[in-house]
């Protein structure tokens, strides 16, 4: 198993000095995915970059899971709306 | 330089407890951070504004010599003075902005010169949390020119002072961000690197509108090859197409010239459509002998030919 592109969840919490517990909710959640060998859980470094905006939502922001899901849903909405924004946009122009 | 008023932007008065000043600065981070506020240079400001007043007002020794000196900011010094034996290094409790804060934005002036330039020199640029694994994202925008953008284009960009050799596909729409995997801030901690995500400016000063692959142009065409029929040179965005054009052609009439519009994006040879639509240009400075010509065409017509 290629695990070059993965870190610990143990690694993560260290690191950026966070509790299991947040990470595992996030992952309950359905906000990350773990990948497990032999009983070790991974995160993809992928995933990183949405782990720490998720930890600056949860950390510094006080926004609590429920909170983070939805605002998960609706960045995804905001990205897609600036798209077509950008496009309608172009049209005028 | 101008005074800021920290009070006002975190909407709070003087008289305002610690609390208060925490409560005021999470509910107006909860509105402006850059998190929530995707690709919104606007709430990107707003919050530094927020994060600077914060970092003044939630500090005790900074918050007084604040107040007591506020709008006579250049003659804090002797505070300064006064201050210096007891102060001790202020942390900073600002929140990390994260990936939007690429640009290495520091606090202001009124701020650098009231409570000097050391301690904001790190804020923005990615401290904290976000370096203590994955490098920070970079943000970069390029200007080009819609003729550059019909060909796929090879560029070196310095970034960093580092060359990045880039190749911009063909077709790329203005407004499109792509993102250069690992070409961001270095990762620590054997962390990946960030990404460099560039933002690309396409100006059109071509005589053809787009939209999308396709593109849109008009043509003048006279009005006897428009009344009687045939052949046009039109321009398309590369070179030129000889059109038939059929007699009795109408003005506004729209034809598709499919393939000859603009690339695909990342679909090589592919090609959008170009609408050409015919604009029929009337004579004018007309002559003696053509007004008699054009009368009795006009005779013709009222006496049902």
């Amino acid at each position: 198993m290629e695990t070059e592109n993965l870190i610990t969840l143990e690694k993560v919490c260290e690191l950026y000095e966070v509790e299991p517990d947040f990470i595992v909710a996030l992952n309950d959640f359905g906000l990350l995915d773990f990948i497990v060998v032999e009983e070790i859980k991974f995160v993809n470094k992928e995933q990183i970059g949405d782990l720490e905006r998720m930890m600056r939502l949860h950390y510094d922001l006080e926004i609590n899971m429920a909170g983070i899901d939805a605002i998960s849903h609706l960045l995804q909405r905001v990205h897609e709306m600036q798209r077509e924004l950008i496009s309608l946009k172009n049209r005028l122009g | 330089m101008e005074f800021i008023d920290y009070y006002k932007i975190l909407e709070i008065d003087k008289s305002a407890s610690e609390a208060d000043i925490k409560k005021a600065y999470r509910k107006l981070a909860r509105k402006y951070h850059p998190d929530l506020n995707p690709n919104d240079a606007t709430a990107k400001q707003k919050f530094q504004k927020i994060n600077e007043a914060n970092e003044v007002l939630s500090d005790t020794d900074k918050r007084k010599k604040y107040d007591q000196y506020g709008k006579d900011w250049q003659q804090s010094e002797q505070f300064e003075q006064a201050q210096k034996q007891q102060r001790q290094g202020g942390s900073r409790q600002g929140f990390q902005g994260g990936g939007d804060f690429g640009g290495g934005e520091d606090f202001s002036d009124f701020f650098e010169s009231m409570f000097g330039g050391g301690g904001a020199s790190s804020f923005g640029r990615g401290g904290g949390r976000s370096t203590k694994y994955k490098g920070q994202d970079l943000n970069a925008e390029l200007h080009l020119d819609l003729k550059e953008v019909f060909t796929s284009q090879k560029q070196t960009l310095t970034v960093n002072g580092k060359n990045i050799r880039l190749t911009i596909p063909a077709g790329i729409e203005n407004g499109q961000t792509i993102k250069i995997k690992g070409h961001g801030a270095p990762g620590v901690n054997g962390g990946p690197n960030g990404d460099l995500l560039i933002t690309f400016s396409i100006t059109n000063n071509s005589k053809f509108k787009r939209e999308g692959d396709n593109l849109f142009s008009t043509y003048e065409l006279d009005l006897y090859t428009a009344v009687l029929g045939g052949e046009a040179m039109v321009d398309t965005f590369d070179g030129k197409v000889k059109l038939k054009i059929n007699p009795e052609t109408q003005n506004g009439t729209k034809v598709k010239l499919k393939g000859k519009g603009f690339p695909v994006y990342k679909q090589e040879g592919q090609f959008g459509d170009l609408y050409i639509t015919y604009h029929i240009k009337i004579p004018h400075n007309l002559s003696e002998k053509e007004k008699e010509l054009f009368s009795e065409l006009s005779k013709l017509k009222k006496d049902g030919n």
